[in-house]
């Protein structure tokens, strides 16, 4: 019993507020790709992606015209690479040479990104660990759709504090490695503290290992959706303002979990998880800042943002969770700054903070995200940096992570132009007061107590 | 028409699709669609509409079981012909309205 209303409902969602389901991603586990060879591993791993994924677009393309709702990207996530490589890669090199391999199964599959080029060394490093870290700078300067992740640290093992001084380093060298597109490279790098194992969001997706062989995992988006619910309830108290915010996710989700249903029985892959998330984009109507100020701030940053965000991030999980069989992946609002137009301009009226931005990533679902600082901060500050977002991660059992993009010759109040998704960013002041010492001591930090919370 | 919402009874079927016309109100309309539909066999179970914010609005289940044409050519082609007469022509699977608004 579908009435007219209902169908035009649904329709002004998609046509006018940009509901859209952002991604389905095909998680493969390229474990059974392991070989000492190299050569014989880039041709496993080559072969199975592009054996799998070979129907992933069109099929994309069936379902989005069947329901008449766009599905934005197909992606594929991989079983982290230092699993996989460890037996032929003996150098960077030969990391690189992987990485080129996931591109071109990206590109022949018609895939625009692939993430997995990854690391979990949340307690501590093995050589091929380190040996694909080290490779990241150039395996993202030498490929165009593979994103790379690295684990450093967890509620349960703490944080390797080697590795956020490590990843400083490294922030920094695919900046200068890809200093001629704006340090391009630093969009691709995901540091995560808690990274889930089946994530379809970009740039941190990877397949874990606790995932099979194949799945498919679903993003939803909607924040417009959201935001014009809202309006209709302005000035109401907050349970009317909960209630709508749950009431829309769980609408949102649906259409994802149909989607995620659909894509799986299409391709005969076992169906995962679909995220929750709120993705906005940089085009109008697509924020999620424009979310918290039509609940009630004057801009984005102001005081309450903190309090707006933790109330969204929760109605939205408590809406979609029923509306779909399994969640997963981060689920939550994601607070980007150049991929939300509403973030840019508080940035750009002197709202928002990169110091707001991390109070607020204590409530949301992932972390400092799409972040431009300046080109010359030093390697120590942005592992500070790390350091305090793993921190919020490791004590609050959630996952944080940081996209940060030193972009490099380019000083605060200046832009950055990334176009399409990725979005544009104005370039950040950092804290000047330095963090060298703490972070050179070395070593890890212990998993904090799960008792006496306060 | 005014405010009427018509609620239909429909049965759970994969083939039932909803086609949603939005546009000024203009003569022949319904009849183009619906030569549309009989030359291709779709099956018209249910026709509602109403008005909008000012703009017509029409909604049918139709059945494609019995159609050979490929779905994807449906949509296109009615697309098509929305920009023909001057309205907007969706063609969507049933279920995700009925996902979206049932639990």
């Amino acid at each position: 019993m579908i009435n007219i209303l209902e169908v035009n409902e649904t329709n002004k969602m998609i046509e006018q507020e940009k509901l859209d389901v952002r991604t389905i991603t095909l998680g493969i586990s390229l474990l059974d790709c392991c070989d000492a060879d190299l050569d014989t591993l880039n041709r496993n791993i080559y072969d199975k992606i592009t054996r799998l994924a070979r129907d992933l677009v069109s099929t994309g393309r069936e379902i989005e015209l069947d329901y008449g709702i766009p599905i934005v990207n197909t992606r594929i996530s991989v079983t982290p690479i230092a699993l996989v490589a460890g037996r032929a890669c003996r150098s960077p090199e030969d990391f690189v040479a992987v990485a080129e391999t996931l591109d071109r199964a990206a590109r022949d599959t018609g895939v625009n990104f692939l993430g997995g080029y990854s690391a979990i060394v949340s307690k501590g490093m093995t050589p091929t660990d380190e040996a694909l870290i080290r490779s990241i700078p150039a395996a993202l300067a030498a490929t165009g759709r593979v994103c790379s992740s690295v684990n450093i640290g967890s509620t349960k093992t703490g944080i390797n504090m080697d590795a956020v001084k490590l990843m400083g380093e490294i922030v920094r060298e695919t900046a200068e490695a890809t200093k001629e597109n704006n340090s391009l490279g630093c969009t691709k790098l995901v540091v995560f503290c808690n990274a889930p194992d089946d994530n379809p969001f970009m740039a941190g997706a990877f397949h874990g290992v606790s995932e099979g062989d194949a799945v498919i995992n679903v993003g939803v988006s909607g924040p417009g959706v959201i935001k014009n619910a809202l309006e209709g309830v302005r000035g109401e108290n907050f349970e009317v303002l909960c209630e709508t915010v749950k009431r829309t996710a769980f609408k949102v989700t649906r259409a994802g979990q149909l989607v995620a249903q659909e894509a799986s029985e299409r391709l005969g892959i076992p169906f995962g998880i679909v995220d929750l998330s709120l993705a906005p984009t940089p085009s109008v109507g697509d924020s999620v800042a424009g979310i918290l100020e039509e609940m009630g701030l004057e801009s984005v940053g102001a005081p309450g943002t903190t309090a707006a965000l933790a109330l969204l991030n929760d109605q939205v999980k408590k809406g979609g969770i029923m509306a779909s069989s399994f969640v997963g992946g981060l689920s939550g609002a994601f607070i980007p700054v150049s991929e939300d137009r509403g973030m840019i301009d508080a940035v750009n009226r002197g709202a928002l903070t990169i110091e707001k931005l991390e109070a607020m990533t204590c409530v949301c679902s992932v972390g400092l995200d799409m972040i431009a600082i300046p080109g010359d901060t030093p390697a120590s500050t942005i592992s500070g940096i790390i350091a305090d977002e793993a921190a919020i991660g490791m004590i609050n059992h959630k996952t944080t992570a940081v996209r940060l993009i030193p972009v490099i010759g380019k000083d605060i109040g200046e832009t950055v132009e990334y176009g399409g998704l990725l979005g544009h960013a104005p370039v950040q002041r950092v804290n000047r007061f330095g963090c060298a010492d703490f972070i050179n001591r070395g070593g890890r930090i212990p998993a904090p107590i799960h008792s006496f919370k306060n | 028409m005014p405010e009427e919402i018509n609620t239909i009874q429909g049965q759970e079927s994969m083939s039932k699709t909803i086609i949603t016309v939005v546009g000024k109100d203009a003569v022949g309309i319904i009849a183009k669609v619906c030569t549309y539909l009989a030359d291709n066999q779709v099956n018209v179970e249910d026709i509602s509409q109403t008005i909008v914010q000012g703009y017509f609005t029409m909604m049918m289940i139709v059945d494609t079981g019995g159609s050979t044409k490929p779905y994807a050519a449906m949509v296109t082609e009615l697309d098509e012909l929305g920009d023909a007469i001057g309205v907007n022509i969706r063609c969507q699977r049933e279920d995700i309205f009925t996902k979206m608004h049932r639990i």
